[in-house]
């Protein structure tokens, strides 16, 4: 139990006095809130489902409340419960984290409308950077570089393939409320379309409730390079540089670091530079990353904003020295950027993230199941968050994320070391997890090197279903 | 009679032939949701579906048999 106190301080006028945080998640990013929350001395309501009621972050919480049962949608994405725990529990403030309901325009609203404190940007920027058109049309408005797209598409193949034609192959088709890399389909010939569309279509109805799907140019290969933000509620914005998360499977990230390796610096800092003075002119506020694509020939082009935490963000954490997590609150609280950041932030060192998922490591099926054995791996520049304990279950209503390993180090090659020998001494049995696919990377010649793009990780992954063909 | 037996645990969401139907080897039979991925699960070889042994909405574990193929 924590001594609340006022944060910030009242002497201020703009700001908002804080007392009590409910956090409306579950898992690593519910254990890493109460973490932030604490070190600013407020006290932390946590929620679980009924399937959750035995994980070990709960009992760091100074309360917690039970919001339903196992399923997303009658807990974590019930926003009727979430409001009644947030006002019963006397709460002035919500951290929704990442996933469930971080981005939901409505329920940020909603916690407003309840006088209660939404930790993440205003309503009015989730809605707008929600919609993949929208959001590309108001930044192309602000001069953002970005590939050529399509507007919305009709329901009409006839027309979907003309403006195929029209724009040229390949394309990526992608659905308009999407996110995550969910539902994205290449399309590189013609006689792709009719099939491709209609599976984007149902895929796009039933992850995001809307059939909305567009077009954009396919860049082939690229590297997935972002950039992290802050901001105050009066314009003022700053970057805390980039992380490369090239690495992927099923179009999820799997591996993150920072810096991006191999990338000129200049190139990186006058992107940030750049992207500084966009999100400054609209009057973007809080917290959010611009996921962007990089090529050599190409440079930096446009793909989304996130606007919320992110799960990698422990990678800036760790070459920066910057709590984000203790930052989001302060700036949603309504504190200045110099109040919430020091006067300059330097990326020393490197760190990189690995993702570990139940899941099998070849098929990337999900396992679920209950943890006999999970011993977290320590030791110099290793932090790991995970939301579970051995003896906890890990169930089939929620992603299979058990935890987040970072490593730093003084260099790429010593973070890289550091993670492969954490993660060789992480001990989980009754599961299935990815530690062997993860393991394969960190080894993997090209990954060394930083020959990084979002497709290593499905060539590491086939080449591991067929060592006789390597062998050969 | 050969059987296909469900790669993980989760929920049926969707049946995606009908009963009789002949398919060929790759082909979704069902899809099985878990840990918010949906996972086809498909035919080992070619064949007709003769009877699926759950349902839309059932919960199911590894190793259960799913579906019947002659």
């Amino acid at each position: 139990m924590t001594q609340a106190m006022a944060y910030p301080p009242q002497s201020s006028s703009s700001l908002r006095p804080l007392r009590r945080i409910l956090v409306a998640n579950r898992g690593a990013v519910a254990a890493r809130v109460i973490r932030a929350a604490h070190k600013l001395g407020l006290e932390v309501v946590a929620v679980y489902s009924s399937a959750d009621e035995n994980l070990p972050y709960l009992s760091l919480a100074d309360q917690a409340v039970h919001i339903g049962d196992g399923p997303a949608a009658a807990s974590y994405l019930n926003q009727d419960a979430l409001l009644r725990a947030a006002l019963d529990s006397g709460a002035d403030a919500i951290h929704p984290g990442y996933g469930f309901l971080s981005e939901n325009a409505d329920f940020a609203e909603r916690v407003e409308s309840a006088g209660l404190c939404f930790i993440g940007p205003s309503p009015r920027w989730i809605r707008a950077l929600g919609h993949k058109t929208a959001a590309r049309a108001l930044m192309r408005e602000h001069g953002m570089p970005m590939t050529r797209s399509s507007a919305l598409l009709p329901d009409q193949i006839e027309v979907v393939t003309r403006t195929a034609v029209d724009m040229g192959f390949p394309l990526m088709l992608k659905p308009a409320n999407g996110g995550g890399g969910i539902g994205m389909l290449p399309v590189r010939h013609a006689d792709e379309l009719p099939r491709a569309w209609q599976q984007a279509q149902s895929t796009a109805v039933k992850a995001f409730g809307s059939a909305d799907l567009y077009f954009e140019t396919l860049v082939e290969a690229p590297r997935h390079v972002e950039f992290q933000f802050l901001a105050d509620r009066h314009g003022r914005v700053r970057c805390l540089f980039e992380r490369d998360c090239s690495v992927q499977r099923r179009n999820q990230k799997v591996v993150e670091e920072a810096p991006a390796p191999g990338i000129p610096r200049e190139q990186v800092a006058a992107m940030a530079s750049r992207l500084e003075s966009i999100l400054g002119a609209i009057g973007y506020d809080v917290i959010g990353t611009v996921e962007m694509l990089y090529t050599p020939a190409t440079g930096f082009t446009f793909l989304e904003v996130n606007t919320r935490l992110q799960v990698e963000h422990a990678v800036t954490e760790e070459v920066t020295g910057i709590d984000i997590v203790s930052a989001q609150i302060r700036l949603a609280a309504g504190a200045a950027l110099d109040q919430a950041l020091p006067d300059t932030v330097a990326c020393t060192g490197h760190a990189v993230e690995a993702r570990i998922y139940a899941e099998d490591p070849v098929r990337f099926f999900p396992s679920p199941g209950v943890l006999a054995t999970f011993n977290l791996p320590a030791g110099d520049g290793i932090r790991v968050e995970s939301g579970y304990c051995a003896g906890a279950r890990v169930s089939t209503y929620y992603d299979p994320m058990l935890a987040k390993v970072i490593a730093q180090g003084p260099d790429r090659a010593a973070a890289i070391a550091r993670l492969a020998t954490a993660l060789a001494h992480f001990e989980v049995t009754g599961v299935k997890t990815n530690i062997p696919y993860v393991l394969r990377i960190l080894d993997d010649p090209e990954f060394l090197a930083g020959r990084l793009d979002t497709q290593l990780g499905a060539r590491i992954a086939a080449a591991a279903t067929r060592p006789a063909e390597s062998a050969a | 009679m050969p059987i296909i037996s469900s790669p993980l645990s989760g929920r049926v969401v969707s049946l995606a032939v009908d009963p009789q139907t002949s398919v060929s080897a790759g082909d979704a039979l069902l899809i099985v949701e878990s840990m918010k991925m949906e996972i086809p699960v498909e035919a080992e070889s070619a064949g007709k579906v003769t009877k699926f042994l759950v349902n839309e909405g059932d919960e199911v574990n590894e190793g259960q048999p799913l579906v019947e193929l002659q």
